[in-house]
């Protein structure tokens, strides 16, 4: 499709937005058209001017500059966004930290706590994580297929269809419209659309495999081939759903009950399993032994834990329903998959390691290494934390508690933020074809502002979510409660002060990350002493 | 990339690889770590005895019971009964004394005071906060003002039977008129009267419109509040004479209250907790520093 034609369909889309503000059964589905109505109409008029101005437009040319063969223009624009949907998401994360410290800042209605948290989870696993993962997919799988994208202008489509997604689920959040269900809190419209973006993404994906002019198809594309295919699963099954009205913002789920709880969860783990794992394995499967410049440990290894991990991840959702109405069979189901895939998970992390035997020096040198590591630590610990809280025992105390707020930042920030961190700071330079990043001391301070984040916010979470666990099962020798609920959540104030400190951390770290990448982008080089050179440097320079 | 699908030594450690490339990455041929293999051996076997031993394989339509017999229901039905049989005797006891008799007897007051601490903590925090210290509009249980009498009985039946609590037939009732709202009296009589309520309670006040309204405190609110405001609990007309205020105590606070007045509700636990537990709940009320 050439431009003209994207540009009119745009611009009928904006029309039909219009028409649905106008015709809306409910006031927050005419909020939400007139949501997408101004984002389509600003999107038009900005092909339109490009049209006409692109000749002379060098920025954008360079932003979507392809003639090495690959079409990286996607790549780089998915890079810039990356980041400034992290440093949205963690924004968001400070300011919903903060409101549990400090319950004024609470603002009514579109700013409370239940509205701003589905925008942070939302903007942390998929407008971050996602585009981390669109972006690192589409760069890998041309580079280990020594294939164009197919598809043409299809990857796009996927991109710009994406970022719509986004802010449309956000703009939704905030003007109170959701399914209430975790992680895939979108109304129906919006899901249908993110179906349509996602069958297209997957074949973008599945057509530069088939026509790769390599023999064997690289181990990071079967975890992003995972990813994709079932999430697709995921999404559509968990968000069957009958609307109310064809231009009303509410839907029925078809599930009910605890068939409806256990379809959630069962979504739920898994956009933890495919999204953030597999994924994210992916990333891991190429950037580390790049970076590292060393082979990849073990191929038998990464058969066996594949297999392993994406057949065994897909059953232990029950295990966020322990001790509930789901029948005890499930639950146990639940639990012992959680337990066996304990080393399947821990494969990943063995290849990722070993791969750099042969190399640990360099991370004397390599902070952009020394982040890719930290990331596969932190991915360790979680899949060491999760299948011990799978076990009923030890759920009895973690449930509920921020404990598991721990457990799933201990993940979310350590294992998919910093391998994103690493992969973009890998990425940059060799999209604009610059010899290296601004500065690597930059690199080397992102990585301890992160790191120190994560430790400050999840050793907090563990006491407090331990606290919180004890403190509701305490009982006198009578056998009466000792606390009230209102007690526990006044022992926590501390740690959610302390919680809010780690979250600055970790967001200072990615505004550093933003002014690096920034003065890279823009060609800048910073004199500096490289790292591990100190020993050298004492001699006096000037 | 000529040196496809061919076998070499990787020369750092001596491994061979699987002769793959792409982009210049290479796989090395390592055997699976041993540890690792057999953890991941022990965590299945491990599962399947779990299975066994617990309900786990769906069949048509029941499941696997497991060879222990172990159910969640049937565990919590036990721990219920083992909590119930722990303090039968005391229940029971409870049960059947009168409540003033319960916090006569130091044994039964000492139990029924933990176990209404305990029901406070569920069921009386929201409202009255969890030291009893309440907040504007809900009575802080710790002091000696009783609106609808601070006895040991007194507040049993307010429990037992809520304030204004429709649900309730034998629930406390009262109402206050709306001398504003409902123009009985004029906004400088309200005024007047409110400045006498200060004087009651040795408060700063306006002397001429204080002197006015007494006479107006005299014809309508001394049946309800008392002569001197000291209040009748047997019409929950709360005291006007002391430093304590449901609503506030400024000229202001006093003149909008006579004017429209809030009047707050409590539901009857009766029905709810049953007589055992509002009981105990009542003796660690009135233990709390307050009852009479």
């Amino acid at each position: 499709m050439n431009n003209q034609t994207v540009t009119v369909l745009v611009g009928v889309g904006a029309f039909l937005a219009l028409l649905g503000a106008a015709f809306a059964q409910d006031a927050a589905f005419e909020a939400h058209a007139w949501v997408l109505f101004f984002v389509l109409a600003i999107s038009t008029v900005v092909m339109l001017r490009q049209m006409r101005f692109a000749p002379a437009g060098a920025a954008a040319r360079v932003l979507d500059d392809d003639s090495g063969g690959y079409l990286d223009g996607v790549v780089r624009w998915g890079a810039v966004i990356t980041l400034f949907w992290g440093i949205v998401g963690f924004l968001v994360g400070v300011i919903a930290a903060s409101q549990l410290a400090w319950p004024v800042l609470n603002i009514e209605p579109w700013f409370n706590f239940g509205r701003i948290r589905p925008l942070h989870t939302s903007a942390v696993v998929f407008a971050f994580g996602g585009n981390a993962l669109l972006a690192t997919s589409f760069y890998v799988v041309q580079r280990t297929c020594r294939a164009r994208l197919w598809g043409g202008d299809l990857a796009w489509f996927v991109f710009w269809g994406y970022q719509l997604f986004i802010v449309m689920a956000a703009t939704g959040y905030l003007l109170g419209i959701t399914e209430g269900r975790e992680y895939a809190e979108p109304e129906w419209y919006v899901d249908i659309w993110l179906t349509i973006v996602w069958v297209a993404y997957l074949a973008v994906f599945v057509g530069t495999l088939v026509k790769r002019k390599e023999p064997h198809i690289y181990v990071a594309n079967w975890f992003y081939l995972a990813f994709i295919v079932t999430i697709a699963m995921l999404h559509v099954v968990n968000n069957l759903s009958m609307p109310v009205s064809l231009l009303g913002a509410k839907s029925y789920s078809a599930f009910a009950g605890v068939q409806d709880a256990l379809t959630q969860w069962w979504y739920g783990h898994n956009a933890v399993g495919f999204f953030l794992t597999a994924g994210f394995l992916g990333m891991m499967y190429y950037f580390v032994p790049k970076q590292a410049g060393r082979p990849v440990y073990s191929y038998r290894l990464s058969i066996i834990h594949f297999w392993a991990l994406i057949f065994l991840y897909i059953w232990a959702g029950p295990h966020h329903l322990h001790y509930t109405a789901l029948p005890d069979w499930a639950q146990t189901l639940g639990m012992v998959f959680s337990i066996m895939l304990w080393m399947p998970s821990w494969g990943g992390m063995i290849n990722g390691l070993m791969t750099l035997s042969g190399a640990w020096d360099k991370l004397r040198t390599d902070p952009i290494l020394r982040m890719l590591v930290i990331s596969i630590a932190f991915y360790g610990m979680s899949t060491f934390e999760g299948p011990m809280m799978s076990i009923k025992a030890v759920n009895s105390l973690s449930h509920y508690t921020d404990w598991t707020i721990g457990h799933v930042h201990s993940g979310a920030l350590g294992w998919v933020g910093m391998i994103s961190f690493g992969a973009i700071y890998f990425l940059v330079p060799k999209l604009w074809q610059r010899q290296r990043l601004y500065s690597l001391r930059l690199v080397n301070w992102h990585f301890w502002l992160a790191t120190l984040g994560i430790v400050v916010y999840a050793a907090v979470m563990w006491v407090s979510g331990i606290t919180q666990g004890l403190m509701w099962r305490e009982y006198d020798e009578q056998g009466y409660l000792v606390y009230s609920f209102a007690e526990s959540i006044a022992v926590m104030y501390p740690y959610y002060v302390l919680r809010v400190l780690g979250g600055l951390l970790y967001l200072a770290g990615s505004l550093v990350m933003a002014f690096n990448i920034y003065k890279t982008i823009r060609g800048d080089v910073r004199a500096e002493v490289p790292m591990g050179a100190e020993a050298e440097a004492l001699v006096p320079a000037e | 990339m000529a040196d496809n699908d061919k076998k070499e030594i990787d020369e750092l450690s001596g491994v061979e690889t699987t002769g793959h490339e792409w982009d210049g990455i290479r796989e090395l041929n390592n055997p699976l770590p041993r540890w690792w293999l057999w953890t991941f051996y022990a965590t299945i076997v491990w599962s399947i005895g779990y299975t066994i031993a617990y309900p786990a394989w769906p069949l048509i339509d029941n499941a696997t019971a497991g060879v222990l017999g172990w159910s969640s229901r049937a565990d919590l039905a036990d721990e219920v009964s083992q909590a119930a049989m722990l303090n039968q005797d005391k229940i029971s006891a409870i049960q059947s004394a009168a409540v003033s008799e319960i916090a006569a007897d130091e044994n039964l007051r000492q139990f029924a005071t933990a176990g209404g601490a305990s029901a406070f903590k569920v069921y009386c925090v929201q409202c009255h906060g969890s030291g009893a210290a309440g907040s504007a509009g809900y009575p802080n249980l710790n002091d000696d003002d009783w609106i609808w009498g601070g006895t040991v009985d007194d507040i049993y039946s307010t429990l037992m039977h809520g304030i204004r609590y429709d649900a309730d037939a034998d629930t406390r009732f009262n109402d206050m008129p709306a001398y504003g709202g409902d123009e009985i009296l004029t906004r400088a009589e309200i005024s007047d009267v409110a400045w006498y309520v200060r004087k009651l309670s040795d408060q700063d006040f306006d002397e001429t419109a204080a002197a006015n309204g007494e006479a107006i405190y005299a014809d309508n609110c001394a049946a309800c509040h008392g002569d001197t405001g000291e209040g009748v609990a047997e019409l929950g007309g709360p005291n006007l004479s002391d430093a304590i205020w449901l609503y506030g105590g400024t000229h202001a606070q006093i003149a909008a209250q006579i004017s429209n007045p809030r009047m707050g509700m409590m539901p009857g636990w009766g029905e709810r907790l049953g007589e055992a537990a509002v009981k105990q709940l009542a003796v660690y009320v009135h233990g709390l520093g307050g009852g009479e």
